[in-house]
């Protein structure tokens, strides 16, 4: 088998049987990015040379036996990790040019487990949209249909390992943006517990809502990676201390007895038929394994978007003005006086989609606005996630679909915030209630890939893991791969 | 709520946002989207509710003992800065 098609578990243990070095490994995934990078513009940076430094080095330590699971693995960050001494852009004209004096806590640690950096991922603006279409570099394509979007916003991490490029890779999820990618690319994407993986280093969007977490192959790949990446952080403020499982060791959890609750709100109106039978079908599967499935319902689940549309944009109005063209990041010519230098500066640096989420922030924020919008908006999290805890003392997990419909064409959505806004309309109450969740494949529509999305109580990503694992035994959706790109 | 083309020039301003002036039409139609949009949460009935600040419950601020842990890396971080002089990033005459 070609080495490109082994997920990110299979070339640990191909490195540490010393079937293939690090360095070979590196090479041959550089190749393919230099090969399909012009077509899909998933890459923003890429980081060859430091990849081979890194692939010796892992090398080494395989062959001083001090190798771990993920020795030697190639992987690919999203562009919003901070990379020592590595452009950093975070897909913004904002940060074109700026080069990270530090790393990321995230890329410390997966450095530290062995892995080795291919490069930066192209992504929506500051995180900010659901097709990648945002971004200061162009549009990501989806390797499943090249005129289509592979979700957002960590577009160009989907896109990388659905086509093979890399084997796994880092993003970031506010309102879905690791779910709904990898979702649309037929990807496994588990967005973990507000506070279980240091945001330290990674550029803020909306601060309360902001998780790192991984895209990969499988259930397994997402275990081991997330195993690496998570823990406390004295760096980052919120997050957890609280000792990380040992996910990868723990995924043959059985299914029989578990209680899936099936949340009604996500198969109303607004849901592609096809796409919902996909998930049915994957429902009906996990009856067969032996899972108990309930319908639940979680009445002010359907008012997340509007809760997300107040909540994120306050907090992102707040975080991005740091970007003031005057300690790194973008600055205007010829300045004529101080507000210019912030008018201008912000004005040029930033596009369209991230001015109107500052200025919706700003607004609901203003004197006379900040309780009908902010403080209600507030309120109604609190709603949402007492619906989540009142499942939650019924089901171990909660399952549905991850996005209303398959991949869209590129430049379907873009004219219409709310349409692009109701993309996430699935995956934003795991951000407000701060839960972890995971989408896997599950199914094709036209071609294109499907998501069955799981959400787990607060600091059970075990037991996500486990019931996607258990599905991927039973199932090869997860397996597939875009013709184009085997 | 609609926004009017004056609304978005105060909005902007507040945020420090150079907006052009063809493109104030066009924020207005969309903010005022998006505002109508959110509009529907005052369907919800939110009395005695406490608002929501942190998605976990049982957090506190965790303290630290206040002594210096960083060590000076002002030169390395000036490198990104568009301009500097010994030492000091330059702006614009702020006093006359």
């Amino acid at each position: 088998m070609s080495l490109h098609l082994k997920s990110a578990a299979e070339l640990g243990r191909g490195l540490a049987a010393g079937e293939y070095s690090s360095v070979e490994l590196t090479r041959h995934f550089l190749g393919r990015i230099g090969q399909g990078n012009g077509r899909l513009n998933a890459f923003i940076t890429v980081t060859g040379e430091r990849a081979l430094d890194q692939a010796r080095r892992a090398d080494a330590a395989i062959g001083a036996g001090r190798g771990g699971p993920l020795t030697g693995v190639p992987l690919a960050h999203k562009d919003i990790f901070c990379t020592d001494g590595i452009l950093t852009t975070c897909g913004s004209r904002m940060l074109s040019n700026f080069v990270s004096p530090y790393d990321a806590t995230v890329v410390e640690r997966l450095a530290a487990a062995g892995t080795v950096m291919l490069g930066k991922t192209n992504m929506d603006e500051f995180a900010m949209g659901s097709s990648n279409e945002t971004s200061y570099y162009g549009p990501v394509r989806n390797p499943w249909d090249e005129a289509c979007v592979p979700g957002g916003s960590s577009g160009g991490s989907a896109a990388a390992v659905a086509a093979r490029l890399a084997p796994a890779a880092t993003g970031t999820d506010t309102g879905g943006s690791i779910r709904q990618p990898a979702a649309l690319t037929g990807l496994t994407g588990i967005k973990p517990t507000y506070g279980r993986v240091s945001r330290y280093g990674m550029i803020a969007f909306a601060s309360s809502l902001d998780q790192g977490g991984v895209l990969a192959q499988s259930a397994e790949d997402a275990a081991l990676l997330l195993e690496a990446m998570a823990g406390f952080d004295s760096r980052d403020s919120t997050c957890v201390d609280a000792p990380v499982p040992a996910y990868a060791t723990q995924l043959d959890r059985p299914v029989k007895g578990l209680r899936i609750g099936i949340i009604r709100e996500f198969f109303g109106e607004g849901l592609d038929p096809a796409t919902g039978d996909a998930v049915q079908a994957a429902l009906d599967a996990y009856r067969r394994m032996g899972a108990e499935l309930v319908e639940v319902s979680l009445p002010a689940l359907p008012l997340s978007v509007p809760t997300y549309y107040v909540v994120a944009p306050a907090e992102c109005s707040s975080n991005l003005s740091r970007f003031d063209g005057v300690r790194f990041g973008h600055r205007c010519r010829d300045p004529k006086d101080l507000l210019d230098l912030y008018t201008r500066s912000r004005g040029e640096g930033f596009g369209t989609e991230v001015k109107r989420r500052i200025m919706t922030g700003t607004y609901v924020l203003s004197a006379g606005y900040y309780d009908a919008y902010y403080l209600k908006a507030q309120k109604v999290r609190s709603l949402i996630n007492a619906d989540f805890k009142r499942a939650f003392a019924d089901v171990d997990v909660l399952m549905g679909p991850t996005s209303p419909t398959p991949a869209f064409r590129i430049g379907a959505k873009v004219d219409d915030p709310i349409t692009m806004y109701l993309n996430d309309i699935y995956t934003i109450g795991a951000n407000l209630a701060g839960l972890p969740a995971l989408s896997a494949p599950c199914g094709m529509v036209g071609g294109l890939p499907v998501g069955l999305q799981l959400i787990g109580p607060h600091f059970a990503e075990a037991r996500i893991l486990a019931a996607a694992h258990a599905y991927q035994r039973e199932s090869d959706w997860h397996r597939r791969v875009p013709p184009a790109w085997a | 709520m609609t926004l009017t083309r004056r609304d978005v020039e105060n909005i902007a301003h507040l945020a420090r946002l150079g907006i052009e002036e063809q493109e104030l039409p066009v924020y207005a139609g969309s903010l005022s989207r998006i505002i109508e949009f959110v509009e529907q949460l005052a369907s919800a009935s939110t009395d005695d509710v406490e608002p929501m600040a942190h998605p976990l419950e049982d957090q506190v601020q965790r303290l630290r003992v206040d002594e210096p842990t960083e060590t000076d890396h002002r030169e390395r971080y000036q490198q990104n800065a568009p301009q500097v002089e010994a030492g000091l990033y330059i702006v614009p005459k702020v006093i006359e």
